[in-house]
């Protein structure tokens, strides 16, 4: 009798994911009247909703030069910040790594890509734009930091997992440091290098568009202005153009990768449109 | 010299086709370009250039020494709501990633429209910044951490659903067919077939995307959202650097005490 009752039920349920439920839930009432999130702001929230929404549209594209411009210099930002932090996180990403690099290389870069990415790209923009005032510059600036740790950290972890025979091979007909790295381990993480790149390209263009929040250039200093004023059509206009370039950016990353790492031609672009896509998944 | 001059002319080798170099010479001309046009446009006030090493000294004089007396009034109340937000945030948008997930796995819905509609929801939820998702709640909502809490969630939904329904997709269709073949509900499939087979890959997703949410949730108090940003903000604009310097101190402890929390849950549980 015992035996055939012990095997009666075969998927044995353990108490452990009841108690954790009951927890979550403590925590969340808590959490909650903590932060006075109730249902009746959300039900007064809904009741906005609808106006909110009937004041966002129709986009109202009347400013369009103020738009583009903002958009420009996002994209100048971007682009400026991405050049920079790939030149910068090269040398520091390779002194980084552990199987190329004595002890005392490796932990100062370490420090560095670890202080690079300790603060979110807007926090570090606000102590830019104190340092060297309101404008693209500091957008350019923060958004390098944030490259900077971001590749450096990756390339690092892509340098520590490539195989020593290459780079034994070309230690041994007596090249110099450079030729092998050069020959040993840039041909092994070019393309996963190529997939930072473009991943980072992307990131910075979504960035770019929000710096301006604390005033260090590009569109979103016109959107937190527009959104301060109620200005709420052109706040929808201005939004729609950032997920319009933010498409479009993605779609140039994906094209970049497709040519670099699936070695496509431009005739397949216009041939088969859709590419194998490889992801990094955003953060 | 002489053997390779009479030897017989092979053709040249390329590693790549005359198309494939045509295309990567066209990337390296568009970059080129970019970096050139963008570095000749862009408006850099040297002034403000020139001032910059006395600013960053100005700057560091006016933020130590750090203030700590006010962590004890503002920081730590807000710091703590910084928590909340990313947790709660993070709950909620495991709540409402699971069915778009779900309806994005082809193998689950083999309904082509579904998944193609399920991935525009995660495709624009992703699209939008979470800095941008907190506007739209505080322009709903009002101020606060409500709108804070549901920036992080409708943010994190695209990434939280498409990393389970690739998981789904990625689940092995032997268990679920013997759980069929005996018969088995829907729900049964679900819970002893699909569940067990990305239950890890769903916590590590969970634990990836509150450690992000944490480091995202601290500035969103910079637009209303709630927070340790709304400090920190508060702060900015009363020029008060020494107390900016707490709070920047505080979000790097959290960040980090955050990152070790989720590698010690990782090793121990998944």
């Amino acid at each position: 009798m015992t035996t055939v009752a012990a095997s009666s039920d075969p998927f044995p349920r353990s108490v452990w994911p009841k108690v954790a439920g009951i927890l979550l839930a403590v925590y969340v009432i808590y959490a909650c009247a903590q932060m006075e999130i109730s249902w009746e702001r959300v039900e007064i929230g809904l009741h906005n909703a609808a106006h909110f929404f009937s004041r966002l549209f129709p986009p109202n594209f009347a400013r369009w030069e103020l738009l583009v411009k903002g958009l420009l210099e996002s994209l100048q930002i971007a682009v400026l910040a991405s050049t920079l932090g790939i030149v910068l996180a090269l040398p520091i990403g390779l002194a980084a790594a552990r199987n190329l690099m004595p002890v005392w290389v490796t932990w100062p870069a370490r420090i560095v890509i670890v202080m690079a990415r300790s603060f979110h790209p807007v926090i570090v923009a606000i102590l830019f734009v104190k340092a060297v005032g309101f404008g693209a510059l500091a957008g350019i600036l923060a958004l390098t930091v944030a490259s900077i740790g971001f590749i450096g950290k990756l390339f690092t972890e892509a340098i520590e997992e490539i195989s020593e025979k290459q780079v034994e091979a070309v230690r041994a007909t007596g090249a110099p440091f450079a030729s092998v790295l050069w020959f040993g381990v840039l041909p092994q993480v070019f393309s996963r290098f190529i997939g930072f790149a473009t991943y980072q390209l992307d990131s910075n263009l979504r960035n770019s568009t929000m710096v301006g929040i604390v005033g260090a250039g590009g569109i979103g200093g016109t959107l937190f202005a527009a959104f301060q004023r109620f200005d709420y059509d052109y706040v929808c206009a201005i939004l729609i153009s950032i997920i319009a370039l933010i498409m479009i950016g993605e779609l140039l990353a994906s094209a970049v990768r497709a040519i670099f790492i699936d070695n496509a031609t431009l005739r397949d672009f216009f041939r088969r449109g859709a590419t194998r896509e490889r992801h990094l998944e955003e953060d | 010299m002489a053997y390779a001059a009479n030897a017989p002319a092979y053709p040249a080798w390329n590693r790549f086709t005359r198309g494939q170099r045509l295309a990567r010479f066209v990337v390296y001309l568009v970059i080129v370009a970019a970096i050139v046009v963008s570095a000749q446009s862009v408006e850099i006030i040297p002034e403000f250039l020139a001032d910059a090493p006395e600013q960053v000294a100005d700057l560091f004089a006016r933020m130590w020494p750090v203030d700590w007396s006010h962590y004890e009034g503002s920081v730590h109340s807000a710091l703590m709501e910084t928590i909340h937000i990313a947790s709660l945030g993070t709950l909620l948008a495991l709540l409402l990633a699971l069915p778009v997930g779900i309806l994005a796995a082809h193998n689950l819905v083999p309904f082509t429209p579904v998944n193609l509609l399920a991935k525009l929801i995660l495709v624009s939820s992703r699209s939008v910044n979470s800095l941008v998702w907190a506007l739209l709640f505080v322009g709903i909502f009002g101020p606060g951490a409500l709108a804070g809490t549901l920036a992080i969630a409708f943010r994190s939904i695209g990434f939280v659903g498409k990393l389970f329904g690739e998981a789904l997709e990625e689940a092995q269709a032997g268990p679920v067919e013997a759980l069929a073949a005996a018969g088995a509900p829907w729900t049964s499939r679900m819970t002893f077939g699909y569940w067990p087979q990305v239950r890890p890959a769903f916590w590590s997703i969970a634990l990836f995307r509150w450690d992000i949410n944490v480091r995202e949730s601290a500035v969103l108090g910079l637009v209303g959202a709630g927070g340790i940003g709304m400090a920190l903000d508060a702060a900015l604009n009363l020029f008060q650097w020494d107390r900016v310097a707490l709070i920047l101190i505080a979000i790097v402890i959290i960040v980090i005490v955050a990152e070790i929390v989720v590698t010690q849950v990782r090793k121990r549980v998944i």
